[in-house]
C-alpha cells in the first residue's frame, strides 16, 4: 500500500512552512491557514460551502492534482463532529426562530457525509463513498474501510480523509470540559507540567494507491488502531512491530500524539521508556492541536518527511526512512501508522 | 454465490413505530397496521400539521428494557433494544469470538443536544453537560458497544439514509476479510425536532400519511427506530443452534453525484448500486423475488429510484413495496430496518404490502404491491438511498447451511 500523495490544510500553511518557520499560537486554540480556494473549487460553490467543506475539498483536490488522478476508484471520509458550523447554524435559528422561517441550506449542509459528498458531486465521482464519523478514530475507519476494498481487489486508488473543525460554541461547550489550557503557547506546549491541551483542527487527504507509481510519498507498511484495548499501550505497540517483524531498532523516527496535557504524558512516555527506548522521538499537536481526527495530520507529515527526509522541529536525525505514528486519543483510541521512504 | 465465504444473518432485531421488536414488526407487517400518527413524544410546533412515526415506548421504558439510565440519549436506547434482541435472536456469546459492533446514525445524540441548545444560547455557561456528551454519533455507539461488551472492532457511519445498509454490507466484508467472526450491523436514529424541520424546509414532508410510489406522492413522513443484524462466518454459523437461512450475498456503495439531496433523474446512483449489489452476488435480475424499495414518498426520490429500477429490471418485474409506508423514513436506521424486514420475508414467504396506494406512478411501467402476498422468497434486494448521492443496495439471499 503507497500513500502516491497527500495534502493538509492546517494551523500550518505548508511543509516547508513547518519546516523553516512552524506558525505558533497562543491561547487555547490553533486555527487553520485557508488556501485560496478559487485553484480547486468553482467560486460559484465556495460562497456556499462552510469552511469545513471547503477545507476537506481543497485538501482533496491537491491530493488527486498532485497525484494526477481524476477519478479515484474509492473515496472515505472520517470525522468525529462533522459539519459543526451548518449543524450550529440551523440549531441556533430553529430555537431562536421559534422552529418557523427556516431555510434548508445549513440542514442540508449539516449532513456528515457532506465533505465526502461534496468531493464527489465536484469530480462527478459516482464510485464507492462513505463517511465514518467515530470520534478518536473515524479517520482510522475511513483508512480500514479503503485498505479493504483495495485489498478486496474492488479498488486500486482510494482517496481518503480526515476533517475536523472547530467553531465558537463547540470550543465553549468543550472547554467546560476542562480539556485546554487557558493561556497555552504552542512553543512550550509539549512538556508543559499543567493540564489541559491546546484545541486543533484541520483537513488532510491521502490518495492512496495499490502499486508504487512515479512520485509517491511514502509506503504505508502498516495500520492498526483500538478501541478501548484492555492491554496496556506498551503491550500493544511491542506485538505491532512483532507481527509485522518490525524491529525497534529500524524505526529511524517516532512521532507521537503527546498534546502537552500532563495528565496523560505518562502514556507515551511509557512507550518511549519501554519498546521504542532508542527510538528519537518527535511530537506533532504543537502544529496542528488536539482533535478528533489530528492522526491524519501526522500521516501526512509523517509521509512528507519520509518523502523529502527533513524533519520540523529542532531535534534532526538524519533522513528518517522508517517513521512510526502513535496517536493515543484520549487514551480509549491508540492508533499506530508505520511508513517508509518509497 | 461467490466462491468467497457466506456471511449468514444468525440473528435479528428491530423497533419502530410498528413494534418493539420482530414479532410485533412482522404482526404489523402482516396485518397492514401503519405506525404514522400525530406527534405524541416529540415536542414541536409542528405537532398538528406533520404525522411522524414514533416508537410507541418512552425513554424511561426503553432504557428500562436496554438497561441503560434514561437519561441517554433515545438513539442509544433504541439502538440498544434492538442490538439486544438481535443478538438474543442470534443465541450467540459475543464474547467468545472476535466480534464487531457496526453502527450508523444520522445526528447521534441530536435529541438531547437540542434541548440543551436554548438554555446554552442564552448564557454559554449553562446548561447540563451530560446532555452533550453523547452528541457525536460515535458517542451513541459506544454507549451500546460498551453496554453490550463489544470491543473487538466498533465503530459509526453516516451516510444519512443509506447508513445503516452500509454498516451491513461492512460487517460481512470484515468477516470475509477474516477478521471479524461476529458482526452485530445496523443503525439507529431517533426523531429530533433539527431532522423535522430540516425536512420540512426542503418541503418534502406529507401532511398526511406518505403514499410512497402513488402519482400523486406528496412526501415522506419520519420515523424512529432501530434494526440490526447479527453477520457470522461459517464457522460461527455451524455452531449455532438456531441454524441461520440466509445470507448477506450481494451490496454495492456507488454514488449519484448529481446534488447535494436531490437525487439525478435518471437514477444513475440507484442504478450503480443495485447493478452493483447483483453483480456481487452473482444473481441476475430475473432471479429477484422481492424488492424492498427505498420507496420515501417523495416526487424526486420515487421516480429516480423507479427508472432505476425500470431500466435493470426491464419486462421483468418482481413484485415490490416501500415498508416505509409502514415505519415512515426512520433516516439511519432505515437500511437496517428493512434488512430486517427482507430477512423476514425469506423466512416467512411474504412480500409486504406498500400502503395506501391509490394511482400508480403513470412514468413507471410497473406499480408495487399493495396487498400482502404469501410465495417462496429466495433473493430479496433491498435500497437505501441518501442524501450527499449515497446509494446503497443489498442483496439477502435464502441460504442453507447444507454443506455443515
Amino acid at each position: 500500500m503507497y500513500i502516491q500523495s497527500a495534502y493538509a490544510v492546517s494551523p500550518q500553511g505548508s511543509f516547508n512552512e513547518l519546516l523553516e518557520s512552524s506558525a505558533q499560537y497562543r491561547g487555547d486554540r490553533l486555527t487553520c491557514k485557508e488556501p485560496d480556494y478559487s485553484k480547486y473549487i468553482d467560486p460559484k460553490l465556495i460562497r456556499r460551502m462552510s469552511r469545513i467543506i471547503k477545507m476537506g475539498a481543497a485538501a482533496a483536490m491537491e491530493c488527486l492534482q498532485q497525484a494526477n488522478v481524476s477519478m479515484p476508484d474509492v473515496i472515505t471520509t472520517g470525522t468525529a463532529y462533522g459539519c459543526l458550523a451548518d449543524t450550529d447554524q440551523f440549531l441556533t435559528r430553529m430555537v431562536e426562530f421559534k422552529e418557523e422561517l427556516l431555510s434548508p441550506t445549513a440542514f442540508i449542509q449539516s449532513t456528515h457525509n457532506t465533505v465526502g459528498a461534496q468531493i464527489a458531486l465536484m469530480l462527478k465521482c459516482h464510485h464507492y463513498n462513505n463517511t465514518y464519523v467515530h470520534r478518536g478514530s473515524s479517520f482510522e475507519a475511513a483508512l480500514t474501510d479503503a485498505i479493504g476494498l483495495i485489498g478486496e481487489g474492488e479498488a486500486k486508488t482510494a482517496l481518503v480523509g480526515g476533517v475536523d473543525e472547530i467553531i465558537e460554541k463547540s470550543h465553549a461547550i468543550l472547554s467546560r470540559f476542562d480539556l485546554y489550557k487557558k493561556d497555552g503557547d504552542t512553543a512550550n506546549l509539549i512538556g508543559d507540567p499543567g493540564k489541559g491541551t491546546m484545541a486543533g483542527e484541520g483537513a488532510a487527504f491521502f490518495l492512496l494507491n495499490s502499486q508504487r507509481e512515479a512520485g509517491c510519498l511514502a509506503k504505508l507498511e502498516a495500520f492498526q488502531n483500538w478501541y478501548k484495548p484492555s492491554v496496556p499501550v506498551t503491550t500493544l505497540v511491542a506485538n505491532f512491530l512483532k507481527r509485522h517483524q518490525v524491529p525497534a531498532g529500524s524505526i529511524d523516527l517516532l512521532i507521537t500524539g503527546a498534546n502537552g496535557d500532563a495528565r496523560y504524558n505518562s502514556l507515551y512516555e511509557a512507550v518511549q521508556q519501554s519498546v521504542l527506548s532508542a527510538v528519537p522521538a518527535i511530537t506533532y499537536k504543537q502544529f496542528c492541536g488536539e482533535y478528533p481526527t489530528s492522526a491524519a495530520f501526522a500521516l501526512w507529515m509523517a509521509a512528507m518527511i519520509v518523502s523529502t527526509g527533513r524533519v520540523p522541529g529542532a531535534a534532526e536525525p538524519a533522513a528518517p526512512k522508517r517513521v512510526l505514528v502513535f496517536n493515543n486519543y484520549k487514551q480509549l483510541y491508540p492508533s499506530l501508522y508505520l511508513l517508509s521512504a518509497c | 454465490m461467490s466462491k468467497e465465504q457466506t456471511v449468514y444473518i444468525g440473528g435479528i432485531g428491530v423497533i419502530s413505530a410498528i413494534g418493539n421488536n420482530v414479532a410485533e414488526n412482522l404482526d404489523a407487517l402482516v396485518s397492514g397496521r401503519a405506525g404514522m400518527q400525530a406527534m405524541q413524544r416529540l415536542q414541536s410546533v409542528h405537532k398538528d400539521t406533520l404525522p411522524v412515526a414514533e416508537v410507541a415506548l418512552s425513554n424511561e421504558a426503553l432504557a428500562a428494557r436496554a438497561g441503560l439510565p434514561d437519561t441517554v440519549s433515545r438513539t442509544a436506547l433504541l439502538s440498544a433494544v434492538a442490538a439486544k434482541e438481535a443478538i438474543a435472536d442470534a443465541g450467540i456469546e459475543c464474547s467468545k469470538w472476535r466480534t464487531g459492533f457496526i453502527s450508523a446514525n444520522s445526528v447521534g445524540g441530536m435529541d438531547k443536544t437540542e434541548d440543551f441548545f436554548p438554555g446554552f444560547l442564552e448564557d454559554a455557561g449553562s446548561g447540563d453537560l451530560k446532555m452533550v456528551v453523547n452528541h457525536e454519533c460515535g458517542a451513541v455507539t459506544e454507549v451500546v458497544a460498551d453496554a453490550l461488551g463489544i470491543k473487538d472492532f466498533v465503530t459509526t457511519i453516516s451516510t444519512a439514509c443509506s447508513s445503516s445498509a452500509n454498516s451491513i454490507f461492512l460487517g460481512a466484508r470484515m468477516i470475509r476479510q477474516g477478521v471479524l467472526d461476529v458482526v452485530v450491523a445496523g443503525g439507529t436514529d431517533a426523531l429530533t425536532r433539527f431532522t423535522l424541520n430540516g425536512f420540512n424546509t426542503l418541503m418534502i414532508l406529507d401532511q398526511e400519511y406518505c403514499q410512497p410510489f402513488d402519482e400523486n406522492r406528496r412526501g415522506l413522513n419520519l420515523g424512529e427506530g432501530a434494526g440490526y443484524v447479527v453477520l457470522v462466518s461459517e464457522e460461527v454459523a455451524a455452531t449455532l443452534s438456531k441454524k441461520p437461512f440466509c445470507a448477506l450475498s450481494g451490496w454495492c456503495n456507488a454514488n449519484d453525484a448529481y446534488h447535494q439531496t436531490a437525487s439525478s433523474p435518471t437514477g444513475t446512483g440507484s442504478l450503480l448500486a443495485m447493478k452493483g449489489a447483483l453483480k456481487k452476488s452473482g444473481l441476475s435480475p430475473a432471479a429477484i423475488s422481492y424488492i424492498n424499495l427505498h420507496g420515501t414518498g417523495t416526487q424526486n426520490n420515487d421516480i429516480a429510484e423507479g427508472t432505476a429500477i425500470a431500466t435493470l429490471f426491464e419486462g421483468n418485474y418482481p413484485p415490490m413495496s416501500s415498508t416505509k409506508s409502514f415505519t415512515g423514513h426512520t433516516l439511519g436506521a432505515s437500511g437496517a430496518i428493512e434488512a430486517v424486514y427482507a430477512v423476514l420475508a425469506i423466512r416467512e414467504g411474504l412480500v409486504f404490502p406498500s400502503l395506501r396506494l391509490q394511482t400508480p406512478m403513470k412514468d413507471l411501467p410497473f406499480s408495487v404491491t399493495t396487498v400482502l402476498e404469501k410465495r417462496q422468497i429466495d433473493h430479496v434486494l433491498s435500497n437505501s438511498f441518501g442524501f450527499g448521492g449515497n446509494c446503497s443496495s443489498l442483496v439477502f439471499s435464502r441460504a442453507a447451511l447444507n454443506h455443515l
